[in-house]
């Protein structure tokens, strides 16, 4: 099959690898239709996340069509139109049995801190994705859904990641009614976390970058004020200038380990790999939030320590909240509010990339080239 | 204002908001959000149907963070160990935590040598890597490099001209570094004779 192939920081391509097979009774081999480069791909692209192995095919957000099932497995069968969470869950272990499907204990030997993760190193259990033409999918019992026949396909594949963590992001913020949230990033999942806060009652929302085209975005598509941090001297005193001097009640960090903004930060982290992502956006979070606030914390950080300004969270009383996102959980509520029209993921679809042109896909999203919001992946199969 | 009781006061009122953003408050009471509260004990709500899930077999010996008990009953098979870089690597897991750095500075290490030495290793294979094809920079022409960036007030590009220097420089130097040294140790070694 011809599959997205890690070949280095900054390259990719794509070769021929074996198809997958069974390796497990409740594996499943999906036909990937549609699959999307994710934000927290690009950590990888950028060598950032420790044990990305060269041969490694990305990509946790796909959907596609049943191929083959294990002897074990009956809530799926071959023909079946599925959407697989990013989350590799076992469905029965201490964390699954109560909810916590992002944190599963069983499905990655490499690492007790994450979870399973399809496509994303070995630090996530060492799955391949699918960006390809056929992906692996273990517990095939717990982790796929079927696609509701309503449902478009680029809906269907931005739920398995960005706009279930986006609304989850929003969520961890425990948003009440008249609250002000400031959202750190205008990609794919500061867009819906910002749109998700005033599903919950936001009063304000005031969404934090510095490319045009996304801020532009922000209004148009999350109906919220923006701020482009670098027409500002000091983004933090503007927040707090602009909310009376008193603060956001919740901040949204949806930014992550590449964090622009700081240079210092930036080169240390995001260029020469000496701490786990540069916290530039989480910092802006909590000096600029009110004090007794809550911070989300949305953004991918690796696991090498980070310079985050504990101190000032600490006196501030902050409340931080974290997690990667439960998506299975998540579903019911999300289905039915894109249904309703009050998500509207596909609209933050920007690119679809053949599978074959997939170093130009990378390239694109990682520099921001073209008013890149979000790229989809169609492989030669679909 | 925040030197006064009061929360300051709101740009619009529910009413205009509730007329402005579709689906405004639909989710307004933080307990009817999916996922609230964080832990609730349902073992059968998610679809296994056993206890511990029956075993993958280990084909290839199987690395594992030394903080787990065993090997996970279900895991990843892309890319197994190999070469130097799997030797390393291997080290880092058998030898430290997760909690310790030299467990992920190994890893990270590991990852640049599985580079080098596979970008070597494709010159021996059909299939010699392309490294101005696999970095995607042809879409420099194709998707608007320029005008994506120039005007725009970008802050990445305003630290791009030394992006090149800071990514490459280490491995310049360490490059620099190693032919230094073996030229002087040939010389030491051709003095010695």
């Amino acid at each position: 099959m011809r599959a997205m192939v890690y070949r280095g920081p900054y390259r990719v391509r794509v070769e021929e690898k074996d198809r997958p097979r069974i390796e497990h009774p409740n594996d499943a081999i999906v036909r990937v239709t549609l699959a999307a480069i994710c934000g927290s791909d690009l950590h990888l692209y950028h060598g950032l996340m420790p044990d990305t192995r060269v041969g490694m095919t990305f990509g946790h957000e796909f959907i596609g069509v049943v191929e083959e099932v294990g002897g074990s497995v009956q809530s799926v069968k071959p023909g079946d139109r599925v959407m697989v969470p990013f989350n590799i869950s076992c469905g029965s272990c201490f964390y699954c049995a109560r909810g916590m499907l992002a944190n599963c204990h069983n499905v990655n030997p490499n690492a007790t801190a994450v979870g399973g993760i399809y496509g994303y190193s070995h630090t996530t259990g060492g799955y391949d994705g699918g960006q390809a033409e056929y992906v692996r999918v273990p517990f095939a019992d717990v982790g796929p859904t079927l696609i509701p026949d309503w449902m478009h396909d680029e809906d269907a594949v931005l739920l398995t990641d960005a706009t279930a963590t986006g609304y989850f992001g929003a969520q961890l913020g425990d948003i009440r009614e008249g609250d002000v949230v400031v959202v750190f990033g205008a990609g794919p999942v500061g867009l819906v976390a910002a749109q998700s806060a005033w599903l919950m009652g936001a009063g304000r929302v005031i969404v934090v970058d510095h490319l045009d085209y996304r801020l532009e975005k922000a209004r148009t598509f999350a109906h919220a004020e923006t701020v482009d941090f670098t027409e500002h001297d000091d983004v933090v005193v503007h927040l707090k200038r602009i909310t009376d001097h008193l603060g956001a009640d919740v901040a949204i960090d949806a930014v992550g380990a590449e964090a622009d903004g700081n240079l210092r930060q930036h080169v240390a982290a995001a260029k020469l790999k000496l701490q786990g992502g540069s916290a530039v956006a989480l910092n802006w979070a909590i000096d600029s939030v009110r004090k007794g606030a809550t911070i989300s914390v949305m953004g991918a950080y690796g696991p090498i320590p980070n310079s985050v300004k504990f101190g000032d969270a600490m006196n501030k009383g902050l409340t931080l909240r974290m997690n990667q996102c439960p998506v299975k959980r998540q579903w019911p509520r999300l289905f039915e509010h894109v249904r309703n029209g009050h998500l509207t993921p596909r609209d933050l679809v920007t690119h679809r990339i053949p599978l074959e042109h997939i170093a130009e896909g990378y390239h694109i999203f990682s520099s921001k080239l073209d008013e890149c919001i979000k790229p989809l992946v169609v492989p030669n199969a679909a | 204002m925040t030197y006064r009781p009061q929360k300051p006061p709101l740009p619009e009122t529910t009413e205009e908001l509730r007329a402005r953003i579709p689906g405004w408050g639909v989710d307004l009471d933080p307990a009817d959000r999916p996922s609230v509260p964080q832990e609730v004990f349902d073992p059968g709500a998610y679809g296994a149907r056993w206890e511990f899930p029956e075993r993958q077999p280990e084909l290839l010996p199987r690395e594992r963070s030394i903080e787990h008990a065993f090997l996970t009953p279900v895991f990843g098979t892309s890319a197994p160990l190999k070469g130097f870089s799997g030797a390393v690597r291997r080290y880092a897991y058998r030898r430290f935590s997760e909690g310790r750095a030299a467990h992920w500075l190994l890893l990270v290490a590991g990852d640049r040598l599985d580079v080098l030495e596979s970008t070597v290793g494709s010159y021996a294979s059909k299939h010699p890597d392309n490294p101005f094809a696999e970095t995607g920079v042809r879409a420099e022409f194709t998707h608007h490099g320029v005008r994506s960036r120039l005007g725009r007030g970008r802050a990445d590009v305003k630290h791009a001209w030394m992006d090149p220097v800071v990514v490459g420089g280490p491995w310049l130097a360490a490059g620099a570094g190693l032919a230094v040294g073996a030229t002087a140790l040939v010389r030491r070694l051709g003095r010695g004779n």
